[in-house]
Order: C-alpha cells, then structure tokens, then sequence
C-alpha cells in the first residue's frame, strides 16, 4: 500500500478508463445517424440498466442479502414515489424509515 | 449556463439540489471512510476529481485499503462504470457536440441520467442533465475534502439511512418511464436476473447483465419520448 508510483498509476488508468467508458456513447453517437427506433431502444437500455441498480443496490450487499433495513426504507420510498408524493419527501422517508428500523435493532 | 437555470422548472431544480446534497454526504463518508482506512488524504481527492464515480470509488478504495493490488482495484472499477456506455448512447443528444461533450461525458452519472430521461422535452432534458451534472460535481467533491479533513466523523453512513435513500432517489426517477408495459417487463427481467447472479459475479457484471432484459423490449409506443 506504500507502493505510491503504482497507486498514482492505477488511478490514472482507472480515470482515463472511465472517462473513455463515459465518452463512447456521444463519440459514437455523433459519427452516426441513430434512427428513431434504435434511439428508444437505447432510452430503454438505459432505464434497464438504472432499475438493475436499484435492485441490487436496494436489496443486495456485496454478494448476500441487504438484511431489512435498507429493502423496507428503499420500499416506502418507492411506494411514495408511485403515489406521486414530492420527491423531498421520498428521499426523507426512504432514509428515515432505514435509520429507524436500525435504530430499533432491525439489521 | 445561466439559462440552464432559467429552463428548469422550480420543482426539478428543487430535486436535484436535494439529490446533490445528499451526494456531499456520501462524499462526506466516502473521504472519511478513505482516511480512517489509512489512505492518504490525497487518494480519494484525486480519485473523486479525475474518476468522479461514486460506487467505483467506494470499490477501489476498499480493495486498496484492504491491503488488494492497485491494479486489480482499478479493475473492479473500470468494470463497475462500463454501464456509462449505454448512458452515454442514451443521452449522447443532451450532452451536446463539439467541446461540451468532454466535459458533459466527464460529469456523467447514474443520477443525473436518470433526471435528464425524467424530463419532457430535450431543453429541459439538457438543463436538468448539466445542473444536476455540475451540482453533484461540486458537492461531491466538497463533501470528499471535508470528510478527509475531519477523518472519523461520519463514517457510518447507514445510521442516517443514506444507503436506502439513494436506491429509493433512482427508483423515483426511473418511475415514470417504468409505466411503459414493454420498458417495465424489460426492466423486471433485467433486475431479476442481476440480483440472481450478484453472489456469483464480480461487482458491477450483474448490473450489465440485465441488459438480457431488453429482448422482451418492443419498440411500438415512445417509452421514452427520445427528442431530436
């Protein structure tokens, strides 16, 4: 962990990698004409790819499940959410009812 | 980019300025989790600067601080933000040409993408993509200093509940396009399938891999009305 140079390094390669992944999608996008169909299909990859996020991030840790906490916080949030509710308040509720149930002891 | 603040409507402009809050307090966590791991103060700096990926950083740090290689660490991580090609084909339009698409590719996020796809048309997709781009950059990076400099303070993020609330931020935002039958059915499979293979891949794999979802996708009705 002292080896600084090689730190320095892998963080250089590990930003070049990421602005490269970041800037494929316009480079490409602009060299080609995307018709209209591919174009929703590309929105769809993307809208997959944030609930995939939320999935995993709502109910996994690591490689096993996220305990009740986090699952019932993300679930009250999303229920607000589907009923409308402001967004402040569904940020609010997700994290309060986590830290609550945590509170109480639920893992 | 005043007139990104003249386009967006108040109540966009409210959500993102909350979503970039709570990203200073994970940043906040994320610098004094970095030092209270014994890394220099300058490692998740830098890194949260020139990488500017939250959940990579989290990963590479941890492996770092765990004693892991560099390398095997920037892996994980470059691994983890290969989703941001598909984001990148999504709203390649919003992000602009010529020199904006350097910085606008730079300051790519899963939330800022998900703002940009919640607007209607593609002004207000732009100003919500490049506010809420800029605003996360700012508080994110803010919030790493602080929490580097004060070391131990927070580090238990999950006590406030910050690790439900952000799942619960995209679940929001992603809401809306979910009531398309085709984009729905797409979605579910695609997340079943990501949660079922996250013990067995590496991080960041079974996020691409409900990409698998997308051949119950039919393109009939707009599921995203894409503007021009």
């Amino acid at each position: 962990m002292n080896n600084t140079p090689l730190l320095l390094a892998a963080i250089a390669v590990f930003a070049v990698g990421t602005f490269s992944l970041r800037f494929a999608g316009p480079a490409l996008r602009s060299r080609y004409e995307v018709p209209e169909r591919a174009q929703q299909f590309l929105g769809a990859a993307a809208i997959v790819l944030l609930a995939a996020l939320v999935a995993t991030a709502a109910l996994m840790d690591g490689d096993g499940p996220a305990g009740v906490a986090r699952p019932a916080g993300v679930l009250v949030g999303g229920v607000l959410a589907w009923r409308k509710a402001p967004f402040v308040l569904v940020v609010v509720a997700a994290a309060a009812t986590a830290a609550g149930l945590r509170l109480l002891g639920v893992p | 980019m005043r007139s990104i603040w003249r386009t967006l409507d108040r109540g966009p402009a409210r959500d993102i300025g909350l979503v970039c809050l709570a990203d200073g307090v994970v940043g906040l966590s994320y610098g004094a989790i970095s030092v209270g791991n014994g890394l220099p103060l300058w490692v998740p700096v830098v890194l949260s600067i020139v990488v500017f990926a939250g959940a990579s950083q989290f990963l590479f740090v941890g492996i770092v601080a765990a004693g892991g290689s560099p390398v095997a660490a920037m892996i994980a991580g470059v691994l983890v933000n290969s989703r941001h090609v598909a984001f990148g084909l999504a709203v390649s339009d919003v992000i602009g040409g010529g020199w904006r698409r350097v910085p606008g590719s730079h300051l790519m996020t899963d939330e800022n993408v998900a703002f940009a796809l919640g607007q209607d048309d593609v002004r207000q997709r732009r100003a919500a993509y490049w506010a809420a781009g800029i605003g996360i950059f700012v508080c994110w990076n803010v919030g790493v200093l602080a929490g580097g400099l004060a070391g131990t303070v927070i580090t238990d993020t999950d006590a406030l509940g910050l690790d439900a609330a952000f799942p619960a931020v995209l679940l929001a935002l992603v809401l809306p396009a979910l009531r398309d039958k085709s984009t729905r059915t797409a979605a579910l499979v695609g997340s079943m399938l990501a949660l079922a293979a996250t013990p067995f891949l590496p991080a960041g794999l079974p996020v691409l891999l409900a990409l698998v979802g997308l051949l119950f996708y039919r393109v009939e009705k707009p599921a995203l009305e894409m503007a021009r």
